[in-house]
């Protein structure tokens, strides 16, 4: 990665469309690749607020009279439980995944153990272990336990299911701390959780903020696990879709609004910090 | 809770004999504090379940006969390789993986570089290209179950009568080609996780490097070829790394969309089936264990190559 820097003189701003008619028809190309990734999305949002009539209509009415009859539908059934659980999930683990990698990363960037990398090697292989692989002892274990259909015990196998890589990427986030700024404030007698709190921290919360973010999707999205160890009091909100995969279509509008209620924590988060989805998601592996 | 019980182990455990050097030890361990609890709870909670996969697999164990419990060598394994629902959802895997993570390469490779030139309405187009990896993916495999690939009411054969009359043919999409469509609805969702990685590859390009190129009279291909591409590399290789990972676990799509049915089972799901209907344990383990084997020989691939990345790194 040694590129030779040009003098400043010899820079240029990136505007540099000469060729304006070549650009007006990436911008085209760009808008309708956009638009075509975004029209299930969007077909989803029409068809959610439609009457159940006019959702089961064939062919489909691309205009349909406004209706709430979908979300009245979803809200009446009492989803509440499973929201409430999957955010609970959702939260605690994030929460406990970032305490737990947050050290963790300072001791394979700031002051490395002996074999970082075979440490980090190896976080970074759990992630390749098929939750299947590990769903029967988990499922045996929760039974034995009595912690079947317990949203604790979800919490604490989402939490080891993202630790990995909340460790990969706040290690890379750690990595770019200045070593001085660390050195300074142990010669004035800060301890490594003052260090950590109160010197590192502040510094790389953007990536903090990064890794919580992605955490947070993960957990919230996740169906396997939380089928199998879930089931009335600790069903999680994507369990509770599943109710609606055999459904023939009599309650489209329904179904639509269920599955955009249920992805809108999701939604909302990525498209408030849509920045620090991309460094967070670049900056785990490439620096 | 867990978390306390780690930090427990951490201040009682013993020093491992290894690295006795007198004067460096306490330093040595005090270098290690911070990473225990973390190694520990991913230790405790990934590898011992997957230790218990590994006996069970070679087990007779099938909760409808608990009294046949007993050792079963490798039977199961034999079961596996032999079944012919087990070795189509290896193929349907490979198939499944390989195509979808090609196609959000590709997609997410050209949309990256569209979006990476400054035009009006970026921001939105952005936007609008990240949604669908937003969607809680149940959400979204419902989406294409119900409101597109319907065969009554459903927008694609919608759009086909819109388009071509009352006598457009109307496929039913998942029926008849189950395959094509979960790879599509899984490629719709992961090409945008793809492309954000990708755009942050490009965007963290030295743009004078290339400005100084385009000067000296490279073209545009030139510079995507000599200069792009090999910087990008590391972005491309973390991509298809992760998209593996993620996509030769996909459960929620094969669940939703088609159950599995017409030989599109893929192993997570035959797995699931294995342990959740059949309650066949030990041969549902088997299974588990080769799809580990599987993902593991894909990704240490992949992953050598992106683990030269951190040799060169010094600190």
């Amino acid at each position: 990665m040694t590129i030779a820097l040009k003098p400043p003189s010899q820079r240029r701003s990136p505007f540099r469309d000469k060729a304006g008619r070549q650009g007006l028809g990436l911008a085209i190309l760009a808008w309708a690749i956009g638009l075509l990734f975004f029209i299930p999305f969007l077909w989803m949002v029409l068809v959610s607020f439609r009457s159940e009539t006019d959702a089961a209509t064939n062919p489909p009415q691309l205009f349909a009279p406004f209706s709430v009859e979908g979300y009245r539908n979803f809200f009446g059934a009492d989803p509440w439980g499973p929201l409430l659980n999957s955010l609970t999930a959702s939260v605690l683990s994030t929460a406990l995944v970032i305490l737990l990698a947050f050290p963790a990363a300072y001791a394979l960037s700031i002051r490395p153990v002996k074999k970082w990398q075979d440490v980090l090697f190896f976080m970074l292989s759990t992630k390749m272990l098929p939750i299947v692989a590990a769903i029967l002892p988990i499922y045996l274990f929760a039974q034995f336990s009595g912690l079947l259909d317990n949203i604790v015990l979800l919490t604490i196998f989402y939490t080891s299911m993202n630790l990995p890589i909340a460790i990969w990427m706040l290690r890379s986030f750690l990595a770019e701390v200045p070593v001085e700024m660390i050195e300074a404030a142990q010669i004035d007698g800060a301890n490594l959780t003052t260090t950590l709190r109160q010197v590192i921290a502040p510094v790389v919360m953007p990536g903090i903020a990064a890794a919580a973010l992605i955490c947070f999707i993960f957990s919230w999205n996740e169906l396997l696990l939380a089928r199998v160890l879930t089931s009335t009091v600790a069903q999680t909100a994507p369990v509770y879709l599943t109710g609606f995969v055999t459904s023939q279509g009599l309650f489209l509008a329904q179904v639509c609004a269920a599955s955009l209620v249920v992805s809108v924590p999701v939604l909302a988060a990525g498209f408030a910090a849509q920045d620090k989805l991309v460094t967070g998601l670049s900056m785990g592996a490439v620096r | 809770m867990s978390t306390e019980v780690a930090a427990d182990a951490v201040r009682t455990g013993a020093p491992p004999p290894a690295e006795r050097r007198q004067s460096g030890m306490s330093e040595t361990w005090r270098r290690r504090l911070p990473l225990l609890p973390a190694l520990i709870f991913v230790i405790v909670l990934t590898q011992l379940p997957f230790i218990g996969t590994l006996i069970v697999s070679f087990m007779d164990w099938n909760s409808y006969y608990p009294d046949d419990r007993g050792f079963a060598g490798f039977s199961n394994y034999a079961r596996v390789f032999t079944d012919v629902n087990a070795r189509s959802a290896v193929v349907v895997t490979v198939v499944l993986t390989v195509s979808v993570v090609l196609i959000c390469l590709i997609l997410g490779l050209v949309i990256a570089l569209l979006l990476d030139r400054k035009f009006p309405g970026r921001g939105v187009v952005r936007t609008m290209m990240i949604t669908p990896f937003l969607l809680v993916p149940i959400a979204a495999a419902l989406l294409w179950k119900h409101a597109l690939y319907n065969p009554e009411y459903g927008l694609f054969n919608g759009l086909l009568t819109i388009f071509l009359g009352d006598d457009a043919p109307q496929p039913d999409w998942v029926g008849s080609m189950p395959l094509p469509a979960l790879i599509a609805a899984i490629s719709w969702q992961w090409t945008p996780f793809m492309m954000l990685i990708l755009l942050a590859g490009l965007q963290s390009r030295p743009m004078d490097v290339v400005e100084a190129a385009r000067i000296d009279g490279a073209s545009s291909w030139q510079i995507f070829r000599h200069m792009t591409l090999p910087h990008l590399r590391p972005y491309i290789e973390l991509s298809v790394l992760l998209g593996t990972i993620y996509v030769v676990q996909n459960f929620d799509h094969v669940f939703t969309i088609t159950a599995g049915a017409t030989g599109s089972a893929n192993l997570p799901y035959f797995v699931y089936q294995t342990f959740y209907t059949a309650q066949d344990y030990g041969r549902a383990s088997a299974a588990g264990v080769v799809t580990v084997a599987g993902t593991l020989i894909v990704s240490m691939l992949a992953l050598r190559t992106v683990f030269t990345v951190f040799q060169e790194e010094s600190r």
